[in-house]
């Protein structure tokens, strides 16, 4: 789908702040309103904005457990369908966050979320390394996380400069 | 034998001076809590982690010493560069260009090394308030051309010729100007380069806000024709590279000129400080994506907070570059000190008087929308209901 300019300035501000606005979100890109939100739904039933989420820092919740694993998945792609077939098998699991397909040393990355390490563990030994497709397995625990996707999570954002300067 | 006591020992240049009508509001606004300021002259972004990094590695490599009087080579080298891909314009590194603290001393110096006791130097207003005293400080006399808010501050030739006496020796301008934001056109300033040619005049052109221009491409005085010899090219990383503390300018201009300004830089200033070229070089050599992103963010918190002026009831045109907006403030009948004083006073948002930057900006506030989004939006709704009790 060819994007036009008005459409990708459109993602790229509901990528940094999905909940601007969308009459803010008009006088920006200067376009009418009426246009603005015709355009905006259009980038979502095209499924090119695919979902607003919220970026939460669980850390800051008391009591809450959880804990990240990145799996790196060597996998026998299959003829005719490639990876597809086995990515598909891994990411329907709900604890899957994501995968993705990968260059290099490995073939598939997986983020997976469970309660604890031993859920983890359960999920790598039992659902993930049992698939046919499967030929190995590295799991790396995230221990803490500093930046995601673009946002640092404890960002001194405060304004510094002087309240009125020429 | 002792003279008579002296009530002071300030010059009485110095004294004569008006002092800037921006530190009232200054005082003002730092008294109070919960202010929005809309009254900053500055990006409101940090000075990109490369740049930083650079210059700390500099530190670390122990490059701590002064560098030669115009700047380091390499950063002379580096500008030059940076003028020619962006503006067409084409200067010696070794002998036209000259590395500052500020665009700021690039302009003093400029005055100092132009300016015979008696000259008139012509200060397009409104305009950055440092103009004024520093033509003073130089020697010579200000003659102020005012243009208007009714053409969106467009310079008019017919208006400027009037104001060229037998005394003229240059014109001050500003473009994208600092407090309007108006761009000069390649049509306004053609107009004006054949002024300067036919009253033999040079042009300072303070270029500072350049990389900060929202509708096409950018055209430098020095880069109109016959006016590479006319022109003191200022310019820097403050704006456009969000680098205001950095305290680091240039300017670049024909030999004699530029040499002249090395002469007073030499006694008075040494050289700009080293971390900082450093910086500065890594900023021309790999800056440009974080420029562009930056432009791109103040574009569309212009195109907002302009439609938001405008909606409310605060005319205002669309300023072609800078970040700041000039609406006008004459359908409240009050003059623009008393409407930024209750503003302030009454909903907690700074703006500066447009009075400050000369008797042009009578009538106008300047914005400035360097500010988050989340911030114009809330500083928006405060001027509507100020408005609404007005």
């Amino acid at each position: 789908m060819k994007l036009s300019d008005k459409e990708l300035e459109i993602i790229e501000i509901l990528e940094k702040d999905a909940r601007t606005p969308i009459d803010v979100l008009a006088k920006m890109i200067d376009l009418p309103l009426e246009e603005t939100e015709a355009l905006v739904k259009k980038l979502e039933e095209a499924k090119v904005i695919v979902q607003y989420t919220a970026l939460v820092d669980w850390h800051k919740a008391d009591g809450h457990e959880g804990v990240t694993a990145m799996i790196d998945v060597k996998v026998t792609p299959k003829r005719g369908v490639g990876f597809d077939e086995v990515a598909e098998r891994i990411y329907r699991f709900p604890e899957v966050k994501s995968v993705y397909l990968m260059s290099g040393a490995y073939d598939l990355s997986v983020v997976i979320e469970g309660r604890s390490m031993a859920e983890v563990a359960h999920f790598v030994s039992q659902k993930l390394s049992t698939l046919d497709s499967v030929i190995s397995t590295t799991t790396h625990f995230i221990l803490k996380k500093y930046k995601h996707d673009g946002i640092v999570f404890d960002q001194g954002d405060q304004d510094r400069r002087i309240v009125v300067s020429p | 034998m002792k003279s008579q006591t002296r009530n002071t020992y300030v010059s009485e240049t110095v004294a004569g001076l008006k002092p800037s009508g921006i530190r009232r509001f200054f005082d003002l606004a730092s008294s109070m809590d919960g202010v929005i300021s809309l009254g900053v002259g500055e990006p409101d972004f940090v000075t990109s982690w490369s740049i930083r990094e650079a210059s700390i590695l500099s530190l670390e490599q122990g490059y701590t010493s002064y560098t030669a009087n115009a700047g380091l080579p390499e950063l002379r080298q580096e500008i030059a560069a940076y003028l020619r891909r962006k503006f067409h314009v084409e200067y010696r590194p070794e002998t036209e260009i000259l590395v500052t603290v500020g665009a700021s001393q690039a302009i003093d110096l400029a005055l100092r090394a132009i300016v015979d006791p008696g000259d008139e130097v012509i200060v397009v207003q409104p305009s950055f308030v440092a103009y004024e005293p520093l033509v003073v400080l130089a020697g010579g006399t200000p003659v102020a051309v005012h243009t208007s808010g009714a053409d969106g501050f467009q310079l008019a030739p017919a208006h400027l010729e009037q104001a060229i006496t037998e005394r003229t020796k240059a014109v001050i301008i500003c473009s994208p100007n600092n407090p309007t934001g108006t761009v000069l056109s390649p049509t306004e300033l053609e107009a004006l380069a054949r002024l300067a040619e036919k009253h033999d005049l040079l042009v300072v052109a303070d270029e500072i806000y350049a990389e900060l221009t929202y509708e096409g491409a950018y055209t430098s005085m020095a880069a109109v024709s016959g006016m590479r010899e006319r022109t003191i090219l200022i310019s820097g990383f403050s704006k456009g590279f969000a680098m205001t503390g950095w305290r680091l300018g240039f300017a670049a201009a024909p030999e004699d000129i530029l040499q002249a300004m090395l002469k007073i830089h030499q006694y008075a200033m040494m050289c700009a400080p080293t971390m900082a070229q450093y910086g500065a070089l890594e900023a021309l050599r790999n800056g440009e994506h974080e420029v562009e992103y930056m432009r791109n963010s103040y574009r569309r918190r212009r195109n907002y907070f302009v439609a938001s002026l405008n909606e409310i009831g605060l005319p205002c045109h669309l300023p072609g570059g800078a970040f700041y907006a000039f609406p006008s403030i004459k359908p409240t009948g009050l003059t623009s000190e008393q409407f930024a004083e209750r503003l302030l006073i009454e909903e907690k948002v700074a703006v500066v008087p447009g009075s400050v930057f000369g008797v042009s900006g009578e009538g106008y506030i300047r914005c400035s929308y360097a500010s988050s989004l989340e911030q114009l939006q809330e500083a928006i709704k405060r001027m509507k209901r100020f408005l609404a009790r007005l």
